[in-house]
């Protein structure tokens, strides 16, 4: 039979010679692989302590962002739980009152917004989806827990930091997200 | 009465007493397990009469090996106690007989032989170490040592045999 | 006065020294159990750097304190004794395992002999003129702990890795022994400190004398042994996971699992000795002269050293075990049968026929 590729490799089933039947050269060349790993670079890291760095393209937990005053991008426009594929996102949505405008930026907002980590599939199209650059996905994966009720994110979980309040916290949730935009870029 | 008596009063009650367990206990592995102990007394006796040879010979060889298979027959059987056939009552008496027999004899003749005035040489008896054993076998008894081991290489042809049957 | 006290007077001992015996059990024990337990580290540790990980690295610097934490460990789980296995059996399998495994130590020369003030206390607990064959003997012991602690355990995969085991150390005990008697024929002694003298006596300040320049197919067979004796990889059938789930301590748990683990890290520990003692010239320091070292700097500091040197070697023979057991793959049953008996054997009576040969050529 003509092999398909110059790669076949004919299997040999000739009976061991004696040199081979020693064993122990064999196993002497065997044994000096293994040594030479001793010497070589660890494949594993210490893990808390130091980290991979990320693919570019890596898609973690999902942040909400605010404005630079602190306003709620979300508009509870709904376009992220069309997108999503795996119907993970849900929000109800709430007209602004007055004396709210410090909170949202448009006239209508998101009162709740839900997403359950254990259906999402970060793919991110709730990203792509997202008119008004309310919402990205992180570099953070999503901590181990005792119940499924806990890995439902409410707006509390998701939203960053306010630049008012916490001007720190939120520089440093707004640098994550600039540097994500350009990586994805 | 010195160290060496208490050492030796003390391995013959424990020998007499796993011989009598062995005989009577009725798990097989038990039994098993008390003669093994039997072997570790006696052999604490050959060193008492500073024969290290023989002490260590019979650990390893009765001790270590026999026994270990006499384990391996006793362990692959199923011992329940309905697989056991029902004796009759004409064997247990054709047992008790024989045995008895062998009893009277061995006592007649530990009777006749001189060992009761015939001190055992305690702690430091030459013969048994391992250079005057050698010699005692390989000068004096050459001859029944190697017959001896002819006869054991029969045992173990013949063995192969019935292996390969 | 009672008949027990008047028998004090009468009981001849020498307390003086069985202090020090005691002391010197008391101290190769715990030696011996220490080594055992950094062995366990040492062999994740190795593992790890041979299969490119890192190993424990957590409990203290380097992981250190990882022994301590697995002994912990051990001790706080819960201990099971299965309600249809035979108890006192079962408790004994273990104990037997550890019993035997630390006996050993008994007749090995840890070092020449220390001289405090005008006494000389030899580094090794009895010199008794049958050292190898004690050795022996506690080995063949040895499978009484896995046979009960398998039988007792009631359970079919323990009983079968308790034959399995039993058989092979038997197998193997006949191949070891074979390739010592080579070695014995030259020594003409079986007393573990007769032979390591013997060794010290050879040039290059005793390197000469080393049995495994003399006796390297005798080696190669005791050693190939030895792993098999241990129950290491290429011959730990006894724990094959993946026929016989784990083996003859799959029922036991706690510290009963631990004994076993632990009596199987003595044995290395031991065998690693044994075969420093009798090849690699035992307390011998090589490419120096003892007894004029003795001279410069007092007897009692070269003793040490050279009980540090038997234990740099045996420590090396632990690394051997090792590294075996991270580079060979576990043989067949029927391979490991084979191999035992129609290659180890008749290579050690080989062995023995030529050494035997060639002695009675010498001494003509």
């Amino acid at each position: 039979m003509q092999a398909l590729t110059n790669r076949v490799k004919v299997l040999d089933q000739k009976p061991l010679t004696f040199k081979e039947r020693l064993y122990l050269p064999a196993i002497f060349s065997g044994m000096l692989i293994t040594f030479s790993h001793l010497f070589k670079k660890k494949a594993t890291i210490n893990y808390p302590e130091q980290k991979r760095p990320f693919s570019p393209v890596f898609r973690g937990l999902h942040i909400l962002n605010r404005d630079e005053e602190g306003r709620e991008r979300c508009t509870a426009c709904g376009l992220c739980a069309v997108s999503c594929p795996a119907e993970a996102i849900t929000m109800e949505s709430a007209e602004r009152q007055k004396g709210e405008e410090g909170l949202y930026r448009e006239e209508k907002y998101a009162a709740k917004y839900e997403i359950n980590m254990l259906r999402c599939i970060f793919c991110g199209l709730c990203e792509e989806a997202c008119p008004k650059d309310a919402i990205y996905l992180t570099e953070t994966f999503a901590p181990a827990n005792y119940s499924r009720k806990s890995f439902i994110y409410g707006k509390p979980d998701l939203l960053i930091p306010d630049p008012t309040k916490e001007p720190e916290a939120f520089a440093k949730a707004q640098g994550g997200i600039k540097a994500h935009k350009e990586k994805v870029r | 009465m010195g160290t060496t008596e208490v050492i030796f009063w003390f391995l013959t009650a424990v020998a007499v007493f796993s011989a009598l367990m062995m005989v009577f206990s009725k798990n097989p592995v038990h039994s098993v397990l008390w003669l093994i102990l039997v072997f570790f007394t006696i052999s604490g006796h050959y060193l008492l009469m500073n024969a290290q040879f023989l002490f260590i010979v019979n650990l390893i060889v009765y001790a270590g090996a026999i026994m270990v298979l006499f384990l391996f027959v006793i362990m692959l059987m199923n011992m329940e106690g309905d697989s056991e056939p029902r004796k009759n009552q004409w064997m247990t008496l054709a047992g008790i007989i024989s045995g008895g027999t062998l009893m009277l004899v061995l006592v007649a003749a530990l009777k006749d032989t001189g060992t009761q005035r015939q001190l055992v040489q305690m702690k430091e008896g030459q013969i048994g170490l391992i250079h005057h054993l050698g010699m005692v076998l390989f000068k004096d008894y050459v001859v029944p040592f190697e017959i001896s081991s002819v006869l054991f290489l029969s045992a173990m042809v013949g063995a192969v045999i019935i292996g390969k049957k | 006065m009672t008949n027990h006290l008047n028998l004090l007077p009468y009981l001849s001992i020498d307390f003086a020294l069985l202090f020090e015996k005691l002391l010197l059990i008391i101290v190769v024990v715990t030696g011996s159990l220490v080594v055992a337990m950094y062995t366990t580290y040492a062999e994740r540790r190795i593992a790890g750097f041979l299969q490119d990980r890192r190993g424990p690295n957590r409990a203290g610097p380097f992981g250190i304190l990882q022994p301590l934490a697995d002994g912990l460990k051990l001790f706080m789980k819960e201990d099971i004794i299965p309600t249809s296995s035979s108890k006192w059996l079962f408790i004994m399998g273990p104990g037997l395992a550890m019993l035997t495994a630390v006996m050993t130590g008994a007749v090995i020369p840890w070092g020449s002999a220390l001289k405090i003030g005008e006494k000389v206390v030899s580094l090794q607990i009895a010199d008794i003129n049958i050292g190898i064959l004690f050795i022996f003997g506690v080995v063949s012991m040895g499978v009484y702990g896995i046979m009960i602690g398998g039988w007792a355990s009631n359970n079919k995969f323990s009983l079968l890795a308790a034959i399995r085991g039993a058989s092979q150390i038997i197998s193997y005990e006949l191949a070891m022994g074979l390739s010592l008697i080579a070695l014995l024929m030259l020594t003409g002694s079986l007393s573990m400190k007769t032979i390591v003298e013997q060794q010290m006596q050879g040039g290059w300040g005793g390197f000469l004398g080393w049995n495994i320049i003399y006796q390297p197919l005798g080696f190669l067979l005791f050693l190939i042994c030895a792993f098999a004796e241990c129950n290491r990889t290429p011959f730990d059938l006894p724990e094959a996971e993946n026929e016989l789930n784990f083996g003859y301590h799959q029922e036991y748990s706690s510290m009963k699992l631990g004994f076993y683990l632990f009596a199987e890290y003595i044995n290395m520990f031991i065998s690693s000795t044994v075969m420093a003692t009798l090849f690699f010239g035992g307390y011998d320091i090589p490419f120096v002269n003892e007894a004029n070292l003795a001279n410069h700097w007092g007897p009692n500091i070269v003793a040490l050293l050279g009980t540090v040197c038997l234990l740099i070697k045996s420590f090396l023979f632990l690394f051997v075990f090792i590294w075996v057991r991270w580079t060979i793959p576990r043989f067949r049953y029927d391979q490991l049968m084979d191999l035992g008996w129609k290659k180890m054997i008749p290579l050690a009576l080989a062995n023995m026929v030529i050494t035997g040969a060639i002695v009675l050529w010498l001494n003509k």
